[in-house]
């Protein structure tokens, strides 16, 4: 391949790619993000390869693995085009089906369409399926399309024209201002906009200049950054040297966690036939324009997607966060400017350049421009990547796209922005999803992680579970974060243990206060969100574990109890075999009883208990109603 | 910039000038202003972990509470070293503090600001992390004979046995340096072991 020298020969291969493609050519489109490749997207490749070339139709069915289509817990997701067949859940042995009857036939493989939830109907169309019929796809839409390991798939789309345009037909203060005018805000939480710390980059003094893409996505449940990373790199490249044209910036990083290793390879190979193309490199499409981008893939650490940290990681030393007064924008890597950006604010800024900022902004509320993408996981019937215009409520999110609560259980609150987000309660649900609206209520965009809970979801375990994480992944260098995370956690772990006292709700709120006050970066200074929000919007659950040693949501293993209903236990034996700590008394004939000192809350008796006696009960408090002393020897009559 | 050109600032009321380049806890010792530090030392880079020099400062209408040990002195900036919110964030550092190490010149300063007990439960470990001792070696003696292990609550600091075998016995300025006793407890610890198990 010789290098692109100009936007009209990048054109002429743009023209030659798509000349090559025949509409009406079978084509077979297979997830490969990670979600669909855990669950056996590999081996649904592998067969439908095989099926290919036995069935003698090599170079006459096109097959393409790309990235992350969304409906991760209905995958491996297979497409079939031309028809645009949408299939869920196929399996392997579900390939020589597809093949004759949809390949080849040109029928339907009706137990692999998707089922509505309602109305129990096949969805034939995507516009069919409710979780996809109200999302707006600007950012994702071309995933099926593209073959992440193939840069020609990108140029297919348009890819690259936006770096053209840019280069030949715009000033880098052109450039700038298109984005300051889109009044697009930093994907990664902050939502600062992202123009102006652009500008502030390209104002400050020192050379060189640095633009990095923050990859270091460390939230547990979250995977928007991980998606659009493995499924469309080169979107993120393109923006990213747009973003360097318009900062006078000849370096860039890609932040990247060594945990996304998908990641890693899509962008190490997308670097590769970019700088083969010249589209990276010296002399960028002949423009005279250099940019070269390297990997840094992050150690694993939380705290490192914190700017300072990052950039510290990035110069080589442990990723601790710096005491700054000072932007790293002004002072980043090396004590030289330094722009920070997430994936996802990255990757919009190819779209505002060729659309333009009032295309961008014709989406969205009147702060917060755009669409986002979330990760919507939790208690809900769909799951999975979503794209939304920003500022739908929390209530389309989780009833609409979510398809509303698994198993027709009661919600009970939305947790939004990662770790040291807030809870968010059901007299909430008509949020709209915004950057200023989500910070009146307490709680914060973060990247995008949406985890939706059930009323079996206990909120102060939950806190108590984000606190745990916080703890370990805070950096430990200052003492507001260190030591204060230290104690909110000993005394959450005691009130889920049913050892809370009056008064620790007061010092959680106090040392929340002083934690978020005087930590040293945004990690502490965010931490206590979820248990400051938790007590704002469920302080009764906090008062039942402290003064009634009662667990609403019967989760806190302390403060539940088994109990085995004499009138209803049919002395079969099983729970007493079944039990792993022998905690169960009784023999044929005799009533079974719980010793409850060895019962160590597990569950096991009650999964086993045959469903038509369910003599096993749980009961979310500490101590036995009705006490059965366990010398009982009460004969169970057959 | 001229970086010798001398600035005036207000701290507590008073008129203070400074040299540019200055941060306000600088200044406000030049001026016999005191605010309380652990992590800080004159020879070493600022670190600001400690978080007892916080101060509050106004500039504009906007008034925020800073790091004085990397807070640079501006024209015209105001500030207050003993404010309510800064008093009560000082206090809930060394009721923090306190029961990772009893002694010393921490409970002399607990005792100052009114913290007699903690709340929270006794961990004496004798080290309060504020690095002190690692940062002396590394930028001053350049040995990096000791560091940090570990993140979050799970930090600690060690002694990297294959230096600080050969240097930590001739040395020793870091003892001096401790404000809990740490190293002296460590080093007597660490002779008794074998290189492998100096890990605490």
């Amino acid at each position: 391949m010789n290098k692109i020298k100009s936007p009209s020969e990048l054109e002429k291969l743009r023209k030659e790619i798509l000349g090559k493609k025949d509409p009406k050519k079978p084509s077979i489109v297979i997830c490969g993000g990670t979600g669909c490749n855990a669950l056996g997207a590999q081996q649904v490749v592998t067969v439908f390869k095989e099926a290919i070339k036995k069935q003698d139709l090599e170079g006459k069915i096109d097959i393409k693995e790309t990235g992350c289509l969304g409906f991760c817990e209905k995958g491996p997701r297979v497409i079939i085009y031309p028809e645009e067949i949408y299939y869920f859940q196929v399996q392997s042995s579900d390939v020589s089906e597809i093949m004759s009857k949809t390949i080849i036939e040109k029928g339907l493989v009706e137990r692999l369409l998707y089922t509505d939830l309602v109305t129990v109907e096949k969805a034939k169309n995507i516009s069919d399926i409710s979780f996809y019929k109200h999302q707006v796809r600007t950012l994702l839409q071309n995933n099926a399309k593209i073959d992440p390991k193939r840069i020609e798939d990108y140029i297919a789309t348009g890819g690259y024209s936006a770096l053209a345009k840019v280069l030949y037909k715009m000033t880098p203060e052109q450039v700038l201002e298109e984005v300051k005018k889109a009044n697009l805000r930093g994907r990664g939480g902050g939502g600062f906009p992202t123009g102006r710390k652009w500008e502030t980059t390209r104002n400050a003094s020192g050379e060189p200049k640095y633009v990095i893409v923050n990859c270091d996505e460390g939230d547990p449940g979250a995977f928007m950054n991980r998606s659009l990373m493995e499924g469309n790199p080169h979107s993120v490249l393109e923006g990213l040297t747009i973003g360097a044209y318009a900062i006078g910036s000849h370096e860039g990083f890609v932040y990247v966690r060594q945990e996304y290793p998908l990641a890693v390879e899509n962008t190490r190979i997308a670097i590769k036939q970019a700088e083969k193309h010249g589209l990276l490199g010296k002399d960028i499409l002949g423009s005279g324009f250099d940019f070269t981008v390297k990997i840094h893939r992050g150690a694993g650490a939380f705290v490192s997607g914190e700017s300072s940290a990052l950039m510290t990681a990035i110069e080589g030393k442990v990723g601790e966060p710096k005491p700054k007064y000072i932007h790293t924008a002004e002072k980043g890597i090396w004590d030289k400017p330094s722009n920070l950006n997430n994936v996802e604010t990255w990757a919009n800024v190819p779209l505002i350049i060729s659309k333009g900022a009032d295309w961008f902004r014709s989406t969205g509320t009147e702060g917060s421009k755009g669409t986002k993408i979330f990760s919507l996981v939790g208690k809900v019937n769909n799951t999975g990547l979503v794209e939304v215009p920003m500022g739908i409520t929390f209530r389309d999110m989780i009833y609409k796209i979510g398809g509303g609560i698994r198993f027709g259980k009661k919600f009970k609150a939305v947790q939004i922005g990662g770790p040291s987000g807030g809870f968010i309660p059901e007299n909430l649900l008509d949020t709209r999803i915004d950057f200023d609206e989500l910070r009146k209520i307490g709680g914060m965009m973060g990247s995008g992680g949406i985890i939706v809970m059930d009323e079996d979801t206990c909120i102060v375990d939950v806190a108590r579970y984000y606190i745990d994480f916080l703890s370990q992944e805070s950096c430990g260098k200052c003492v507001p974060c260190r030591e204060g995370l230290r104690q909110m956690l000993n005394i959450l772990n005691n009130i889920c243990a049913g050892k809370g006292k009056d008064g620790d709700v007061e010092l959680l709120e106090e040392l929340s206060e002083f934690v978020m006050d005087a930590s040293l970066c945004a990690l502490g200074g965010t931490a206590p969100n979820p248990v400051l929000t938790s007590i704002r919007y469920f302080r009764d659950e906090y008062n039942a574990h402290i003064k009634e040693n009662y667990c609403p949501a019967g989760v806190c293993r302390e403060l539940i109890t088994y109990y085995i209903q004499p009138e209803k236990c049919q002395a079969c034996g099983i729970c007493v075999r079944e039990c792993p700590t022998e905690a169960i008394y009784g023999g044929k004939n005799i009533i079974h009883v719980i010793d409850q000192k060895k019962c160590i809350r597990c569950n096991t008796c009650l999964d086993v208990c045959p469903e038509r006696f369910s003599a096993v009960e749980k009961i979310p408090r500490k101590s036995l109603p009705l006490s059965v002393p366990p010398d009982t020897k009460v004969v169970r009559k057959r | 910039m001229s970086t010798m050109k001398d600035v005036t600032l207000e701290i507590n009321g008073k008129n203070i000038r400074a040299k540019d380049g200055m941060s306000i806890l600088q200044a406000a010792q030049a001026a016999d202003i005191e605010i309380p530090t652990f992590c800080y030392h004159e020879k070493l880079e600022p670190y600001g972990a400690c978080r007892l020099c916080i101060v509050e400062i106004t500039e504009g209408k906007r008034t925020r509470l800073v790091t004085s040990c990397v807070y640079l002195v501006k024209e015209g900036l105001m500030v207050k070293t003993n404010t309510e919110r800064v008093n009560k964030i000082r206090k809930m550092i060394l009721e923090l503090l306190l029961p990772l190490a009893p002694t010393g010149p921490l409970k002399t300063l607990a005792h100052q600001y009114g913290v007699k007990e903690s709340r929270f439960p006794a961990e004496p470990t004798f080290c309060i992390l504020c690095g002190l001792c690692v940062r002396y070696c590394a930028e001053i003696k350049k040995e990096n004979a000791i560091c940090f292990m570990g993140r979050g609550i799970d930090r600690h600091i060690v002694f990297v046995s294959e230096i600080s075998a050969g240097v930590c016995s001739f040395c020793r300025e870091c003892h001096d340096l401790c404000p809990s006793g740490k190293i002296t407890k460590l080093s007597e610890e660490v002779a008794s072991l074998s290189p492998l198990e100096s890990e605490i």
